[in-house]
């Protein structure tokens, strides 16, 4: 969507598309769950359209019923019409902030913090990330835990500190030089480090420059890099979007690129919309276009240009995989993982039991919504265990840190990886 | 619904889930057909047919009208509410009771999942043919209650077929049960057929008995490519002359086959006339020695080209233009009529050939596929509801095909039912005397007329 777009000013055909045929209803986990309309995709979908059509206004039941949406996009796989319900839903939530009618002095603090401030500013989103780290190595969480501090929290957020993700003691910055080149150069690629990712996974980061320049690639990647957006965007703040959008194009020298990878699938599902984003402004509607021509998720890029498998020799080790949402649902890619993580030597892949179903991460869903976050990370964590492995692949940050916690709270081991960082391992095992 | 009203039955049934919200109804104001739209006055989940019961008593001294939902995926405006009804939406008696692998049965209430019935069977090793298309979602009560269809009608049947026995609240609120276990039972009127396809005017069905068979262990699937539509339904006949019934005989005209094109880009020939697609499936030599015989027949037809499948995943590939046909159809307009005209197969190429041209005539868009087999045929409307003069254009569209299907010996919906979509078709399809008995059998069911009123025909 333009960073301008409401439901009345929106093409009506984008709407019109859903016949309402109901195919959406049982991929849909918040249906699933509760079994009323409302909380289905099409069920959503009349509402947005009784606000176009002037017949509701966007009401505080409106708004709840959008942020009650995961957002997984499981009804755009399922649909048989082609609706483009992410880009609905966009519109929706901006909708629902443009109205104020879910406003009140706690949610605004929160969201002015996190949305306009912290992940506005990479640099003081790594200052936190010091600080989460410090508080983590001192001992000072380990004291706050045995002490049960807490309970001097409110009551929604006392569960959350223990789900408070471990922070790497070192940032991307640290670990990835700006370019690097390796013997064989076929392709010069940028790499987005992401926020959160940067935070708590960069060795992720570091696996994924490997890989690619295992795979001939020369990779640039800018120190400091802003958050891409997508948590904004899919939380109905268009305009912060469009100028974080803004200033991560900037920090690419695109034209000399082959493309951009992304390593997260929910930052990747939303980076390939800045063509839309940025449509309306004539000073970045032909980079953002040509931005969402490159940009590419790491499975993706690897598949179209070819894996190199590696040479060592493993012992057999079963791996499962679980689909991040915006991984298959929002950017249709399935089969990439999956043969790259059988081109690891040694490794077998076992099927996840509802693998394409939301672990209930979503973004910030599980701070918002902690109830139906729970319940859906114990059916992803139980279908997990099913398969009896000792590792789980993802490809999100979100989902990475919701089965981390998620194992955890079930009292097992079982460890949870990008498929790259597997892959880079095998590299490494070669020398 | 007047707040009274509302307040009394929440008070009345407290254990009872109830929707009064505008934004909890607006959801409930369309089932899956196009352009209908009506609020209704309230949503109510029961979870047992004594609540049911319960609900269908209050409702009938209140003279409040009832209309009884599953998934609201229905094509025909069937599970439409009527303006400030209660809707009755049975989602939540979802459970598989029992199945009998001692008499091929099996119990379900009215809320389960088709897909899940079906699943249900196979884990037993057995067989629940009839798949609409929407059975991943569609209830078992809302299958029964529309006599829904599918893709295997020409060999299997459709859901009539199906169903042994019945557990209905009647108007009255009474329990009936109608049906049983046995094979053979000729004690009475045979109560039960009636509610099968009575689209919720006679009764609320509860829970369904049906009936399984075997499952077949083998399948051969082929694809045969046409120049004219004429030479494809050649081969319909002459394979069920040839004494084969395949599990499923399906076909896409030119304009659904462009569409496939344009959206799957899976190499279809944008110039063939008709594209067929044919299963067999029982005993594997009976299925290789079928197979042979159907694709010597469709060339010997003037078949430009057939495939046969050597593996499940070839079969799957085959089967690919099928299954995009509708999705493809439906990316093409904002508004995706879906139609079910039928007519005796052996009519199917001279009523295609019609639906080609009254779609010239009227200049509108109309992509048909269907059930070549059984007749039953899909034209598909694509169009903009928003575009007024286009929908008179559709309508009268409409009324020519439905007229043209009755007078080659067809009927106005083969699977969708009539609900609202059809019911000004109905009388000239089936004319006067049929529909003065079914007002008296709605009469004698339903007095008050408080059961999906206006749907079907008027009183």
């Amino acid at each position: 969507m333009s960073s301008t777009e409401s439901l009345r000013t929106l093409d009506y055909s984008i709407l019109q598309q859903c016949m309402h045929c109901g195919m959406c209803l049982p991929t849909c986990p918040t249906y699933d769950a509760t079994k009323n309309e409302r909380n289905s995709p099409r069920g959503r979908i009349s509402l947005m359209r009784s606000i176009a059509d002037g017949r509701m206004d966007a009401t505080k039941a409106f708004g709840e019923e959008m942020y009650f949406c995961l957002g997984c996009l499981a009804c755009e796989t399922a649909c048989p019409a082609g609706v483009d319900y992410a880009h609905l839903f966009e519109v929706a939530r901006a909708e629902v902030e443009k109205s104020q009618t879910l406003d009140n002095p706690t949610r605004s603090v929160v969201r002015g913090v996190l949305l306009r401030g912290l992940f506005t500013h990479p640099r003081l989103l790594r200052l936190v990330g010091r600080m989460l780290w410090l508080y983590q190595a001192s001992g000072a969480q380990w004291l706050f835990r045995v002490l049960k501090l807490n309970r001097l929290l409110p009551k929604r957020f006392q569960n959350l500190e223990g789900q408070t993700p471990t922070a790497c003691g070192k940032f991307s910055c640290d670990l990835i030089r700006p370019v690097e080149t390796p013997k064989d150069r076929r392709y010069r690629v940028g790499v987005l480090t992401g926020c959160v990712q940067d935070i708590v996974l960069s060795d992720v980061n570091r696996d994924t420059v490997d890989v690619l320049l295992a795979n001939g690639c020369e990779v640039h990647t800018p120190s400091v890099q802003v958050c891409c957006g997508s948590l904004h965007a899919h939380n109905g703040d268009m305009q912060t979007a469009a100028g974080m959008a803004r200033r991560l194009i900037d920090a690419f020298d695109l034209p000399n690129l082959d493309a951009i990878i992304t390593n997260a699938a929910g930052c990747g599902s939303h980076l390939k919309t800045y063509g839309r984003l940025l449509a309306d402004d004539p000073a970045y509607a032909a980079r953002a276009a040509e931005w969402s021509r490159k940009l590419k998720d790491v499975h993706e890029w690897l598949a179209e240009t070819g894996i190199r498998k590696p040479r060592s020799i493993a012992a057999p080790f079963r791996v499962t995989y679980h689909e991040a949402c915006h991984l298959c649902h929002g950017q249709k890619i399935t089969k990439q993982p999956r043969e790259l993580l059988k081109s690891i030597p040694g490794l077998e892949l076992v099927e996840l039991p509802e693998s394409t179903w939301c672990c209930g991460s979503a973004g910030i869903y599980n701070i918002t919504q902690p109830e139906m976050a729970a319940k859906l990370q114990k059916r992803k964590v139980d279908n997990i265990l099913s398969t009896g492995v000792n590792v789980v692949a993802t490809a999100n940050p979100g989902c990475h840190l919701q089965l981390v916690n998620g194992v955890r709270m079930a009292g097992h081991n079982l460890e949870v990886m990008h498929p790259i960082t597997l892959l880079a391992r095998a590299y490494k095992a070669e020398t | 619904m007047n707040p009274g009203l509302l307040a009394e039955i929440k008070q009345r049934f407290p254990a009872v889930v109830c929707l009064e919200e505008k934004e909890d109804l607006i959801p409930y104001s369309f089932d899956g057909t196009a352009t209908y739209q009506t609020m209704p006055g309230a949503v109510v989940f029961p979870t047992t047919t004594e609540e049911v019961s319960a609900l269908v008593k209050f409702a009938a001294e209140r003279n409040l009208p009832i209309v009884t939902r599953g998934s609201g995926t229905g094509l025909s405006g069937g599970s439409l509410p009527i303006a400030d009804c209660l809707v009755l939406c049975l989602v939540k008696m979802d459970k598989i009771i029992e199945v009998d692998r001692k008499n091929l049965t099996m119990w379900a209430e009215a809320g389960a999942i088709t897909a899940k019935i079906s699943q249900a069977a196979e884990e037993a090793g057995l067989f629940y043919p009839p798949d609409p298309g929407s059975m991943k979602i569609s209830t078992i009560g809302g299958n029964v209650a529309e006599n829904s269809g599918g893709l295997r009608g020409l060999k299997y049947g459709v859901t009539r077929n199906y169903v042994m026995g019945l557990e209905v609240v009647m108007a009255s609120g009474e329990i009936l049960f109608t049906g049983n276990k046995c094979v053979k039972d000729v004690a009475g009127y045979t109560i039960r057929d009636l509610f099968i396809g009575s689209e919720g005017t006679l009764g609320i069905i509860t829970k369904v008995l049906l009936r399984l068979i075997p499952k077949p262990d083998a399948r051969q699937t082929l694809l045969a490519v046409f120049d004219k539509m004429e030479d494809a339904a050649r081969t319909v006949s002459a394979i069920i002359e040839a004494r084969i019934i395949p599990c499923t005989l399906e076909f896409l005209d030119s304009v659904t086959i462009n569409c496939v094109e344009d959206y799957a880009k899976i190499g279809l020939p944008r110039e063939a006339a008709a594209i067929l697609l044919m299963e067999a499936d029982g005993h594997a030599a009976q299925v290789a020695d079928e197979g042979a015989i159907m694709a010597d027949l469709a060339k010997k037809n003037g078949a430009s080209s057939v495939q046969i499948a050597e593996t499940a995943e070839q079969s799957t590939a085959l089967a690919t233009a099928r299954r995009a046909a509708f999705s493809s159809l439906a990316r093409v307009a904002p508004t995706t009529i879906l139609e079910d005209a039928t007519v005796p197969r052996s009519e199917l190429a001279v009523m295609v050939k019609f639906i080609q041209e009254t779609a010239v005539r009227h200049n509108l868009k109309i992509g048909t596929f269907g059930h070549m087999g059984d007749g039953n045929l899909h034209p598909t409307f694509l169009v903009n509801e928003r575009n007024h003069e286009e929908m008179e254009r559709v309508e009268k569209a409409m009324k020519e095909i439905f007229d043209f299907a009755v007078s080659l010996g067809g009927t106005i919906t083969g699977e969708h039912g009539v609900g609202m979509a059809k019911k000004e078709f109905l009388k000239g399809a089936l004319g006067e005397l049929n529909i003065s008995i079914m007002r008296k059998m709605k009469s004698v069911f339903d007095p008050q007329g408080i059961l999906n009123p206006g749907k079907m025909f008027d009183l």
